[in-house]
């Protein structure tokens, strides 16, 4: 429930019909009641929910909207992870400011790294990305910044508490911090992708010739596309290391890029709501695989995911589209 | 009008009844006692999965015995990939949801590490975790965590220690990973020979994991004069540290470390005549070897394997480590008597008095204290003869 609220909560914003808005602010609203009526494991995963949500639409951006494919995802949530984690044990800042900073330096980075990429296609830009995965586990035990990472141990981070003067645990708390983010991250997203921009960005995906010659600067949407991803999915890791309260080298393996990839694929590519059907896959499918089988959670894993490609080959967000639209006629 | 003054009573009962078993342990009932776990099932560490199902079936083994004074063990296990995030996330079902007493055997340096604060925040036991890293015997600071098996730290003092009693006039050279596990040792070594460290270890040298061989680093050891050399490095490094040695005509007294005893992976392929002499330290006993095919407790153990995991692989060592560490477990459960409170349950966990495991070498005793919370710091010195790891001299304490 709580991830179609906020799914179309996030749609709010400019040239929204009432009908929409209504329904939107009561989703908001019933979002907003859900850690009251959660144990707080539950609302835990509501929050990881939040998090997912935020990385697959940043993912979206690059992958869905843009059609560059992205393996390397999970080295922009690390990154933002262990820039988050870093500044708050070295008490640098309060814990609410590394978020703005982590998608700030992801921001950065991503940009750099998409100014190269842009002259690979398809699957060298998929290689490429690869690539930055393997690598950044390793590069975070390096030695010579162990000081601040905690080489292969990690940093362990308190959890942040809620104000004295709200009465809200401090999972409750988390959950509010990470939904008073998601919010205008939707809502940013959204106009972005469903204007000037969001159209440049499908126009380079389906025919970056004539996107070229209609005069659009194909390389630089690509490098920015590949920033404001990374930005994105910086702020989730950041979101995402206040959760676990824990980052290490082993919690970014490459896995997490791949995990990103198929939590795309499954809500929908190029679609924003269906970030959180994607974010609600990645949270909650792996452990009703090990629920079935402890012997061959991935081969259960595997069914799930051939099931859902087959039942609905343009995700969960195409699904509904696809209804919604033939009730209509 | 008595219909709602009945209803209100049972509900005040209720209530009361609710207040006074909010007191009891979670996961305690007078017929049962929950015990959680996080395994990689999935993952790049999922060939340790095996200990998780090991575990399992030792509590069915125990439950088909009757369980544990009159409660039987419900053994909740969760796949956490070995990924930290989800280990939290497991561990949190696992204490919140599913209301476990306590959480057993978790497997993974970096998976205990994530949950470790949390677990002592909210006094809940971790018990016996699956790690070598030398940080779980704390208790002055996690009174709740507790380790099992000898780590690296114990078992490079045994080093030490024979160094200083065979060879006190040695020259110590130190091959060692740049990681958590390789500092180790070097603090292991320095701990026991302390003031003497700078003036016997005459030289130590590092390597990446990323680096493609540790030629280099072994003819840097040798140019420093040492005689002695310890490897405290992972399989691959150390069957080529043991062959370099060889081959460049070094002869020194050398060690190395239980991690990379393999015969398959190690010492078949820097050739087993080349590790001839090569002294390491165990504490259990290797399901492979022959010295152990009529051992009556590995007998025992074969028995237990054949009847609750007859499709597993008897030669994987790490169903002796689960069948080893869940009747640890169970010892400590005995001892709780009545009280299965979290607290008590600590407390015998930090009051196990020579206790011996079929699995382990002979001689070998699980100690614990309220100060001391390794349960084995006992190893038992090992040469390699050319074919296999043959014992010998006495069980040394790494304590």
């Amino acid at each position: 429930m709580a991830t179609i609220d906020q799914a179309a909560s996030a749609r709010t914003g400019i040239g929204v019909p009432a009908r929409h808005r209504f329904g939107l602010a009561l989703l908001l609203l019933a979002a907003c009641a859900l850690p009251f009526v959660l144990s707080s494991y539950q609302t835990f995963q509501a929050t990881m929910v939040l998090v997912y949500a935020i990385a697959l639409l940043g993912l979206n951006i690059l992958t869905g909207f843009n059609g560059q494919i992205s393996l390397g995802h999970g080295a922009f949530y690390a990154i933002g992870a262990y820039t988050a984690a870093i500044l708050i044990d070295q008490s640098l800042v309060p814990y609410w400011a590394t978020v703005p900073i982590a998608g700030f330096v992801c921001l950065v980075i991503g940009f750099l790294f998409g100014l190269p990429a842009t002259r690979l296609t398809g699957l060298y830009l998929a290689l490429a990305t690869f690539a930055l995965a393997v690598a950044t586990p390793q590069i975070l035990k390096y030695h010579g910044i162990e000081k601040w990472t905690g080489g292969s141990q990690g940093i362990i981070l308190d959890k942040p508490a809620a104000p004295t003067f709200l009465p809200l645990t401090s999972d409750q708390w988390l959950y509010f911090v990470c939904l008073i983010v998601t919010v205008p991250m939707f809502v940013i997203g959204r106009n972005l992708l469903h204007g000037r921009t969001g159209r440049a960005l499908v126009a380079i995906r389906d025919h970056p010739i004539a996107a070229a010659s209609m005069g659009i600067d194909t390389s630089f949407y690509k490098s920015m596309s590949f920033g404001v991803s990374a930005l994105y999915t910086g702020i989730a890791g950041a979101l995402g290391a206040f959760v676990a309260g824990f980052v290490s080298p082993d919690s970014f393996m490459i896995f997490l890029s791949i995990t990103l990839l198929v939590g795309m694929l499954v809500g929908g590519v190029g679609s924003i709501a269906g970030a959180f059907f994607g974010a609600v896959f990645i949270e909650f499918v792996p452990n009703l695989a090990d629920q079935i089988s402890k012997a061959a959670p991935w081969a259960i894993y595997g069914v799930f995911l051939i099931g859902f490609m087959y039942l609905m080959p343009s995700g969960v967000a195409g699904l509904i589209r696809y209804w919604t639209s033939r009730l209509k006629l | 009008m008595l219909r709602r003054t009945m209803l209100t009573a049972a509900a005040a009962l209720a209530v009361n009844a609710g207040a006074a078993r909010a007191e009891e342990t979670p996961g305690v009932t007078a017929t049962e006692i929950k015990i959680g776990n996080t395994m990689p099932y999935s993952g790049n560490a999922s060939a340790y999965g095996v200990i998780g199902k090991a575990d399992a079936a030792y509590f069915q083994m125990i439950n088909d015995q009757g369980g544990i004074n009159g409660h039987k063990i419900n053994f909740i296990t969760l796949d956490d990939g070995y990924t930290p995030p989800k280990t939290v996330e497991q561990t949190r079902r696992l204490v919140e949801q599913e209301q476990v007493a306590i959480i057993f055997n978790g497997l993974g340096t970096a998976a205990n590490s994530a949950v470790q604060k949390y677990l002592n925040q909210r006094k809940v036991p971790q018990l016996f975790v699956s790690t070598g890293a030398s940080k779980w015997g704390h208790p002055d600071e996690f009174h709740w965590t507790m380790g099992w098996q000898p780590d690296y730290q114990t078992e490079a003092k045994i080093y030490a220690k024979y160094i200083l009693k065979e060879k006190p006039e040695g020259k110590i050279a130190i091959l060692w990973q740049n990681d958590d596990f390789g500092k180790d040792y070097v603090a292991g070594i320095k701990a026991v020979l302390g003031d003497k460290y700078d003036k016997m270890v005459v030289k130590d040298v590092s390597y990446e994991v990323a680096d493609p061989t540790v030629d280099s680093q072994i003819v840097t050891l040798q140019s420093s004069g040492a005689d002695t050399l310890v490897i405290a490095a992972t399989p691959k490094f150390a069957a080529q540290a043991v062959r370099k040695v060889y081959d460049i005509g070094w002869h020194p007294l050398e060690f190395l470390t239980n991690v990379s005893i393999s015969v398959g992976s190690v010492m078949n392929p820097a050739g087993p005549e080349k590790g001839v002499g090569i002294i390491t330290a165990g504490y259990g006993k290797d399901p492979t070897d022959p010295t152990w095919k009529d051992d009556p407790g590995m007998q025992q153990w074969r028995a237990f394997m054949t009847k609750y995991l007859p499709d597993a692989d008897q030669s994987d060592a790490s169903n002796v480590f689960g069948y080893g560490v869940s009747m640890t477990l169970v010892q400590v459960l005995k001892q709780c008597g009545d009280d299965f409170s979290r607290e008590n349950i600590m407390k015998q966990a930090a009051n196990l008095n020579d206790f011996e495991l079929p699995t382990l070498l002979p001689g070998i005793k699980i100690n614990t204290s309220p100060t001391d919370y390794y349960p084995i710091q006992d190893m038992h010195l090992q040469k390699w003869d050319g074919k296999s790891w043959v014992l010998f001299g006495d069980v040394i304490s790494g304590s």
